[in-house]
């Protein structure tokens, strides 16, 4: 049951995955061609999911959306796994001010109102900025901005495992700290790292459409998850076009398919390492 | 990361506020009930700087003479009659014989010539005082405990019209204090509600001789959230929302169709325009195309404004023709037609003036791709349409435009300090009928001058050209040589396009059918300005 669950959440995630690599063939209309004749359309043969406010394509603009939160969400989960990576080796496998000047570094980055950050952040950026370099800023940031939680778990792990016997035998035997942290720690740091990547997607999907929600995220005409779930607000829209509802359906089908990789592969690599 | 969080949490808080709405005590049978959108910053009628505020300050205030707003003519109000003098530097008022504060305290023309010197008072710093300020002395003389004189060393046009927005205070304010108008402010519970409560010394009686104002009470609730005003009147809970969006209109259209009340465009308007001061922010050459009479002219013919009034606003505004509204009709110059949308004129204008388009992209002279910014603040969804709209027509003839939706106050920050930008679009909200009021953003030394504030002299002949016609409309007594100065600016401005003119709004309103006697117009306050005679079935 759980492997074909997983099955499941794997074909989903390739299908939306393709769909957003691929929109340029699949959608019929570019995601900024306004049909002023036709706006807030319903669905139809011509508009699958009907069309939004200004007359454009919701079809269209969901699978750019897509392309959009889903490429570049885990891009920046990755920068911040990185980044976490990086500082936690780094203070783990030096001498313990190391590690308590990381822990201050980590609690700074936890403690500030990033918020405020992004919000002043835009208000310095260039104005004449590009929307595709405007979206590539706030992924990029936000990568950047979430190592803090994924640092606290590193290094706890490395903490953990720097105290192990076998590992003391290791450093007595004179192996350096480069080949230490390749061959001991990063394979039980591995799985971790997996189930943190696994973690920050969603959370960065879900705060681009925080950010969209309060005009801060993707700049028009390019749609994103954020923007048009901006249109929730108004929920008495629905009742004319459910499609409204269509990338709300689609970021929970990606959330639930990424926590159904999540839990059961986390415990497999886990096991492996034990073994 | 915790917004997901904060954004779970903001949808908690509105259900809790939907459902404690739900809860709120009946209204009382004679009892006006609507929403304001946040605490009135004060009661003090002369430190009014709010539109809350001067909402109560208009519900219970009581002023010398009121304008009509359906017939646009003066009538009296505390002050039985008036007469203006000395070529209009001298305005003289005799008021009623009898007449009290809610406290029951008389009041006299001691009183009037007290606000009024309060007023006018530069220590005070009195909102309501700005428009009475005059260069010379002001002399303020009471004649006799019912007539007092103001007398202004120069002529002050439109004195008489001026008194409509001052409300005669008593000596001893309160936390609430007392007032002439038709009703009181009796209690306030700060981010709760504001209750007014009929003034029982009220002056003013009906033909029949019936005290008014025929209701009771006003209960004003506190409710930032406009989607939660709208359910409540659709619920029944309040008897009329003031200001709709046209989304919110059409929801009332489709719910409850009897109460949706369309007025026609409203004063509001909405616009953009290119930042022609000598900003850092601004390379020069494109300081030579936001110059250009010919630049403007044609991105403005490249505007489509019936689609934005069609698309964005959802057929609930009007394309605009120009510096005022047609609904505000005495001002108005009906010689002025709105800009035909036409991107081939437009493209033979920018080709006269060096602009090539070549493989979509237009260049300039030099060869530098016509590309800019576009600023306005986030959250106005209307507005963010209309610049994506924008964006889509400029770039059927080239233009590149660069959306950036910043927050308000940043905003403001960039467009009146810093000149940090390249093209904004944003919206007056209009107040006031008078053109005088629009003094701080025609001048060309105005601090709110948009596309160049505080110029030391006007950068070209046309706004000298408009300088010298605010500055004839600002001291002209007749009202006519006034509206002929005013004309001539409009036109000035709709052939330079300094500010380039896109839709006036609609103004959309909800009206319960139970309440009787509203005549609703487009001037503030559009529902209550005859709250005396209004009454509940």
């Amino acid at each position: 049951m759980r492997r074909a669950l997983r099955r499941a959440a794997a074909c989903v995630l390739i299908l939306v995955g393709l769909c957003a690599l691929l929109a340029t063939a699949i959608a019929p209309y570019d995601y900024s061609r306004q049909f002023r004749e036709t706006p807030n359309a319903p669905a139809s043969h011509r508009f699958p999911m009907g069309t939004d406010d200004l007359g454009r394509d919701r079809f269209s603009r969901l699978l750019y959306a897509t392309r959009v939160s889903v490429v570049l969400a885990p891009a920046a989960a990755l920068v911040s796994i990185l980044i976490a990576l990086f500082f936690s080796a780094a203070a783990g496998l030096r001498k313990q001010w190391a590690n308590q000047a990381l822990s201050g570094i980590t609690t700074l980055s936890l403690s500030l109102p990033w918020m405020f950050l992004f919000i002043i952040l835009r208000a310095v950026l260039p104005l004449n900025t590009r929307p595709l370099a405007s979206i590539l800023v706030t992924f990029g940031l936000m990568g950047v901005a979430g190592w803090g939680w994924p640092a606290r778990i590193f290094t706890a792990s490395i903490s953990q495992v720097m105290h192990s016997g076998w590992l003391l035998q290791a450093r007595a035997a004179g192996i350096s700290p480069w080949r230490i942290a390749c061959i001991q720690i990063w394979p039980h740091l591995r799985a971790i790292a997996i189930a943190q990547f696994r973690v920050l997607i969603p959370a960065y999907i879900l705060s681009e459409a925080s950010l969209g929600l309060l005009g801060l995220g993707v700049a028009e005409p390019l749609p994103s998850w954020g923007n048009l779930l901006a249109e929730l607000q108004h929920p008495d829209r629905i009742h004319d076009n459910p499609w409204i509802l269509a990338p709300l359906a689609l970021l929970m089908l990606v959330m639930i398919s990424l926590e159904s990789l999540h839990p059961t592969t986390f415990l497999h690599t886990t096991r492996e390492v034990a073994v | 990361m915790r917004w997901t969080a904060v954004f779970c949490g903001a949808g908690v808080l509105t259900l809790a506020a939907l459902f404690s709405a739900g809860l709120s005590a009946a209204a009382a049978p004679h009892e006006l009930r609507f929403c304001l959108n946040g605490d009135p910053k004060t009661f003090d009628a002369l430190h009014v700087s709010d539109d809350n505020s001067e909402l109560v300050r208009f519900l219970t205030g009581g002023v010398l003479l009121r304008i009509n707003r359906v017939t646009d003519q003066l009538q009296p109000e505390l002050a039985e009659s008036w007469k203006l003098s000395e070529g209009g530097r001298a305005i003289t008022f005799h008021l009623r014989s009898g007449l009290k504060f809610s406290d029951g305290s008389p009041l006299n023309a001691e009183d009037v010539a007290r606000t009024l010197k309060t007023a006018l008072d530069p220590k005070q710093a009195s909102p309501a005082g700005d428009t009475f300020r005059s260069t010379g002395n002001t002399e303020v003389r009471v004649d006799s405990p019912l007539d007092v004189t103001i007398r202004y060393s120069q002529p002050k046009p439109g004195i008489d019209r001026l008194f409509d927005t001052l409300s005669i205070v008593p000596e001893k304010a309160g936390k609430l204090p007392a007032s002439a108008g038709p009703f009181f402010v009796s209690e306030y519970r700060p981010g709760d509600y504001v209750q007014l409560t009929r003034n029982p010394h009220y002056w003013k009686h009906d033909a029949a001789g019936k005290p008014m104002p025929y209701l009771d009470s006003i209960r004003l609730d506190i409710q930032p959230n406009r989607e939660i005003e709208v359910t409540r009147f659709l619920r029944g809970e309040t008897h009329l929302v003031n200001k709709l969006t046209p989304e919110a209109f059409d929801r009332i259209v489709r719910e409850k169709p009897a109460a949706a009340r369309s007025l026609g465009a409203s004063l509001d308007s909405e616009f953009l325009w290119f930042n022609q001061s000598p900003s850092p922010a601004v390379p020069e050459w494109k300081r030579k195309w936001f110059t250009s009479v010919a630049f403007r002219r044609a991105v403005s013919a490249s505007i489509h404004r019936d689609d934005i009034a069609r698309v964005v606003f959802r057929s609930h505004a009007h394309p605009a023709a120009g510096v005022i509204s047609p609904a505000n009709r005495f001002w108005f110059n009906a010689s002025l037609k709105e800009l035909p949308f036409d991107p081939q004129s437009a493209l033979r204008g920018l080709a006269a003036e060096g602009f090539v388009l070549k493989d979509g992209t237009l260049r300039d002279r030099d060869g530098h791709a016509v590309e800019f910014s576009l600023i306005t603040n986030s959250g106005n969804r209307a507005r963010e349409a209309t610049a994506t709209v924008i964006q889509d027509d400029l770039r059927k003839i080239g233009i590149q435009v660069n959306i950036v939706t910043i927050d308000f106050s940043s905003l403001i920050e960039r467009i009146a300090k810093t000149s940090q930008y390249e093209a904004c679009l944003l919206g007056f909200v209009n107040v006031a009928i008078d053109p005088m009021e629009q003094m701080n953003i025609w001048l060309s030394s105005g601090e709110q001058h948009p596309w160049w504030p505080l110029q030391k002299k006007p950068a070209t002949t046309w706004e000298a050209q408009i300088d010298q016609l605010e500055l004839r409309q600002a001291s002209e007594p007749s009202r006519t040589l006034r509206k002929k100065a005013v004309d001539e600016l409009q036109r000035i401005v709709a052939e330079q396009e300094p500010i380039v003119y896109l839709v006036n709004p609609d103004y959309l309103t909800a009206i319960s059918p139970s309440l009787r006697g509203v005549q609703p117009v487009t001037a503030p306050p559009q529902i209550l300005w005859n709250i005396e005679y209004l009454t509940l079935e």
